[in-house]
């Protein structure tokens, strides 16, 4: 979105269900209690939703599955699927569609029950014709080249890229909603059992079940909800391609473009932002972000998170529920960037609840590196 | 015409023949992978068929972790070729943990998964 459209909407509910295992749920029926939690925290009933955003792991069309499960008929759909950064993209067309009064009250909402059904990656995705003879594992042989390739050309080492999961692990031990709360150690990660090298399980988000949603109005009417309001100050969305073989370059995602989009939109810089709260689907994805979207420099993100900087305590708070890696990862991450975000500047984060924040940034990734979406959330001190 | 080809049609036809034909553009000259019915370069779609050098270069690697007794360890990387397209293929002849990013590989025709396929093996000399 641009400049026209920052601070016309806000979140006024966000709501969970499901994390960890949800025993005896389908897919449907954990996005439904998300929904209905996110509609309770809003102070709204699930009549005045005439705006759903919504896709699925499951189905070929999974939004309209959604609208007839929750026994809705909403004006406005947007059932756009760019993987686990649909959720993040959607703050873009709710956006539009509440600005430009297609609907009033929009949800966005999601739920998988992949842990408890299968306990893999579920997905209605093909393999693609030129890859698939040569049995990639999906996703993490993709990642595993883009971290292989990060590592030749700028010395990035794989104890870097353990201290990913160890600050992830560090902000989950707090946080009472996250799945994995044990300690973890740069030698656990290092040590656990290598899955597509240089990834150890232990690089990998969790597969667990859980669903998320979040409800939005115009930000005229944004104050007369129980919560504070949180703002969208920006949200862009840019792609490269959808298939790895097609990635250009390894080490650079369209995060480059989406940020600086969504950055320009919210008419801040990074060096603004106190909440980072990025789709951490590998380890290695938290240092292309954290470079791709301005954090550091390209080629640094190694150094940028060794040590506990982005651990509690450190210069940057990144994935402050303990993100994809140790909260919650049902299949598709992106939605819970943007309530962890929203929570983080109401003031009721589950875990470490970080001070005044008033400024945080969401960013979803979808497919393999393929679909980038940022998005930038302030308080009513930002508008 | 029946037996008309489609890009994908074409490229599997050739593999199965023992060929590795890479499409190009007519009006940009330049190569693309996979095979399509236009340029994603310049939209071109006047696109004919060049045999490839087969030669190339170990782009990125991973070894994806298998146990033995599901067939063991096998690598899956990105060769990019000298006319400029990368594909994913594995290497074969060395183990995978061996395959380096930067290595010269050569390509051949072989068969995975019961098809045919481009696979690579380190260049000599």
């Amino acid at each position: 979105m641009t400049a026209q459209l920052r601070g016309k909407s806000a979140i006024v509910g966000t709501g969970h269900a499901g994390f960890g295992e949800a025993y005896g749920l389908t897919s449907y029926d954990v996005m439904a209690q998300s929904a209905l939690a996110a509609l309770g925290d809003a102070g709204l009933k699930m009549t005045d939703v005439d705006g759903l955003f919504c896709t699925m792991m499951e189905d070929s069309m999974p939004a309209l599955m959604a609208a007839e499960y929750l026994g809705i008929q909403p004006r406005f759909i947007d059932g756009t699927m760019s993987g686990g950064s649909s959720f993040v993209n959607y703050l873009t067309s709710a956006t539009m569609a509440l600005d430009a009064g297609l609907c009033d009250v929009a949800l966005i909402v999601y739920g998988s029950n992949q842990r408890t059904a299968s306990g893999k990656l579920v997905t209605a995705s093909r393999p693609p014709a030129y890859e698939a003879p040569y049995n990639p594992r999906y996703p993490i042989s993709a990642y595993a080249m883009a971290a292989a390739r990060h590592m030749h050309e700028y010395g990035t080492t794989r104890e870097q890229l353990a201290d990913v999961a160890v600050a992830a692990r560090a902000w989950a031990r707090h946080n009472p909603e996250a799945f994995e709360r044990g300690p973890l150690t740069r030698e656990d990660v290092l040590g656990a059992r290598m899955v597509g090298d240089p990834l150890t399980v232990r690089d990998c988000c969790l597969v667990t079940d859980g669903g998320g949603a979040i409800v939005m109005v115009r930000a005229d009417r944004a104050r007369d909800f129980p919560k504070a309001p949180v703002y969208v100050l920006g949200s862009a969305a840019a792609s490269s391609h959808r298939q790895i073989s097609q990635m250009k370059d390894f080490t650079v995602t369209a995060a480059r473009d989406s940020g600086a989009r969504s950055f320009a939109a919210a008419g801040v810089s990074p060096s603004d932002i106190q909440a980072v709260e990025l789709y951490d689907a590998f380890t290695i994805n938290t240092i292309l972000f954290l470079e791709d979207l301005g954090f550091c420099a390209k080629g640094e993100g190694g150094a940028f998170v060794e040590g506990g900087r982005i651990a509690p305590g450190g210069v940057l708070p990144v994935n402050t529920n303990g993100g994809g890696l140790s909260c919650v990862h049902p299949g598709m991450y992106g939605i819970f960037t943007v309530i962890e975000a929203a929570r983080q500047i109401r003031g009721d984060a589950p875990g470490i609840q970080l001070k005044d924040i008033d400024l945080a940034l969401a960013h979803g990734n979808g497919g393999v590196l393929s679909s980038q979406v940022t998005a930038i959330l302030g308080s009513q001190n930002t508008l | 015409m029946q037996d008309a080809k489609g890009p994908d049609q074409f490229f599997q036809h050739a593999l199965a023949n023992g060929e590795i034909s890479l499409p190009m553009c007519e009006d940009c000259g330049a190569y693309h992978f996979f095979p399509r019915v236009l340029c994603p370069h310049c939209y071109g779609a006047a696109i004919s068929w060049r045999q490839s050098s087969g030669k190339g270069r170990v782009y990125t690697t991973t070894v994806v972790r298998r146990k033995p007794e599901h067939g063991g360890d096998y690598n899956v990387c990105m060769v990019e070729l000298d006319e400029g397209v990368r594909m994913m293929s594995r290497v074969e002849g060395i183990a995978p943990g061996e395959v380096a990013i930067d290595m010269a590989v050569t390509a051949f025709v072989g068969e995975a998964e019961g098809v045919p396929v481009v696979l690579f093996k380190p260049s000599e000399g």
